[in-house]
């Protein structure tokens, strides 16, 4: 195991109840790495994502972010999820707060940041984006792209070294998917590490330096976009795929 | 028939002054009966002079507002007391994790125990018992326990009104904080609790609507409010009239705070619908 892993699952295990969400994840993630996962509903996807952000303690195995491990005990939870950012599908922006202190929040409350320190950096952030002119805005006021781009921004303000994406194009109009994927694709040009779980078969074969195929909690297949998309090994995989296909969505 | 007489009637009229004018009418004739009734009763004449006496009226208006006063110095140092203290403890019970059980325990018992025992119990407790220890620095005023006991009772209902707006946001919400590193005191004091209260407060204004009515029951252990000079005038002049002037100034009191509650649910309502409730 290097020290240019930026994440390290070995062996992870989570059930809800009797059902086994999880069944033995291991995977590595290099450095400035896209690792983009997919798989059916229910595979396993998200509840990984919220393992490795510690909103769900596992059951077994260890996860290492940048080569320490974050599920020992006695780790700072709120430390170890200040240096990863997660975007939820459902946005979970703040409702009670503008966009300016939607993405203040986490770096003044958390990373202590003063007020106007945090307000300059998030403008400065919003700006990037194309969300400047929305800083002074409710949530309720922008349409789904917009808040989910806020969410992102919001997520990019604590300084991850790692970002996790929940199907964050899943809950948006088609015509809205585009501009939240170009960010996305942004951050992968900038060199940031991202773990994005994702319905966007397209997207993924045009991002992802790695695809991850999942299958009832179990990584059934890895490789290169061309290597699953075109040449799928697993009958599992390549069922998955043709399902997609006729469903037009690759 | 009737319709088209009603229509030839109010014919000239827009839809909306033709529905002031059906409720106007409709008003006026209800009452007036209501009235006749009354005042037709053969025990009309002794009540009226009982209950409605114009010169009685006046003389203990003055009196009696005079004593509304302690009313709603207690309304108003109860409710500070009491929309803090509910809230420590709606938050306590909403703690999770194993090691905070002895602290929602302690919510839950509280919640159970003072929402069962009559205020008018606790007042008489509180009033009698605690002067009654002599105890040096504790003060030994009728009216102090008498609103501690307010407080206590209230909190306990006030602390499940903001619970069920606590438990109304989503849990997303703070894995949403949670994820930005915010520590659980912080999801909850930035994220869950603001959501949390702005939600409750039609709720809660609902709660001190029925906490305005109460600061009367101080009366019973001495101190003179509203009620208690109602029934000093009435005891001194025969009369009951001094208890409808203290009813008059309870209402008038509290009628624009349900006005100020109905404007607040109606425009929640209107809220929730502009924004189809984000999840």
């Amino acid at each position: 195991m290097s020290a240019a892993q930026a994440l390290v699952l070995e062996n992870v295990h989570k059930s809800f109840g009797r059902l086994e969400v999880l069944n033995g994840i291991d995977l590595s993630v290099a450095e400035h790495e896209v690792v983009c996962l997919i798989g059916a509903s229910g595979s396993g996807k998200s509840t990984l994502l919220r393992c490795i952000n510690l909103i769900e303690p596992i059951d077994q195995g260890r996860i290492l972010v940048g080569g320490r491990e974050i599920t020992e005990r006695g780790v700072d939870v709120n430390e170890v999820r200040r240096g990863i950012g997660i975007v939820f599908q459902a946005f979970n922006l703040f409702p009670h707060m503008t966009v300016l202190q939607n993405v203040t929040l986490g770096p003044h409350k958390a990373r202590g940041l003063k007020s106007e320190e945090a307000g300059h950096e998030a403008r400065e952030l919003l700006g990037r984006f194309g969300l400047a002119d929305r800083a002074e805005e409710y949530p309720d006021r922008l349409s789904g792209g917009q808040q989910q781009r806020v969410a992102i921004v919001r997520a990019l303000a604590m300084q991850p070294r790692l970002m996790l994406l929940d199907e964050v194009t899943s809950a948006l109009d088609p015509e809205l998917v585009a501009e939240v994927l170009n960010v996305i694709r942004e951050l992968a040009e900038g060199g940031m590490t991202m773990v994005i779980a994702t319905h966007e078969m397209g997207f993924a074969a045009d991002i992802a330096n790695r695809v991850c195929f999942l299958d009832e909690g179990v990584l059934l297949e890895e490789g290169t976009p061309e290597q699953i998309f075109r040449s799928p090994s697993n009958p599992r995989t390549q069922e998955f795929l043709q399902r997609i296909i006729a469903a037009g969505r690759l | 028939m009737e319709g088209d007489r009603r229509s030839r009637i109010l014919g000239g009229m827009s839809k909306d002054a033709r529905s002031v004018t059906i409720a106007l009418v409709s008003t006026v004739v209800f009452f007036t009966a209501l009235a006749l009734v009354i005042t037709n009763s053969p025990g009309w004449d002794e009540v009226k002079n009982a209950f409605f006496n114009p010169t009685i009226f006046k003389e203990s208006f003055p009196e009696i507002l005079r004593a509304f006063e302690l009313n709603i110095k207690i309304f108003c140092v109860a409710e500070v007391f009491i929309l803090v203290f509910a809230l420590v403890i709606a938050v306590m019970r909403s703690l999770p994790g194993p090691v905070f059980f002895p602290l929602r325990a302690l919510a839950v018992v509280y919640t159970d125990l003072f929402r069962g025992i009559p205020t008018i119990l606790l007042i008489f407790i509180l009033g009698f018992g605690v002067p009654g220890l002599g105890l040096s620095g504790v003060p030994t005023s009728a009216v102090v326990w008498a609103t501690v006991a307010l407080i206590i009772v209230y909190s306990a209902y006030v602390a499940e009104v903001y619970r069920a707006g606590i438990e109304s946001v989503h849990p997303s919400q703070d894995a949403a904080a949670r994820s930005l590193g915010l520590t659980r005191g912080q999801s909850l004091r930035y994220v869950v609790v603001p959501q949390a209260v702005r939600r409750v407060i039609p709720p809660l204004l609902n709660d001190f609507i029925g906490l305005q009515k109460d600061t009367a029951l101080v009366a019973l252990i001495g101190p003179v409010e509203a009620f208690r000079q109602a029934q000093i005038d009435a005891s001194a002049t025969f009369n009951f009239t001094p208890y409808v002037v203290a009813a008059v100034i309870f209402v008038a009191f509290t009628i624009p705070l349900a006005r100020l509650t109905d404007y607040l649910n109606a425009r929640s309502r209107r809220q929730r619908v502009a924004t189809g409730i984000a999840s």
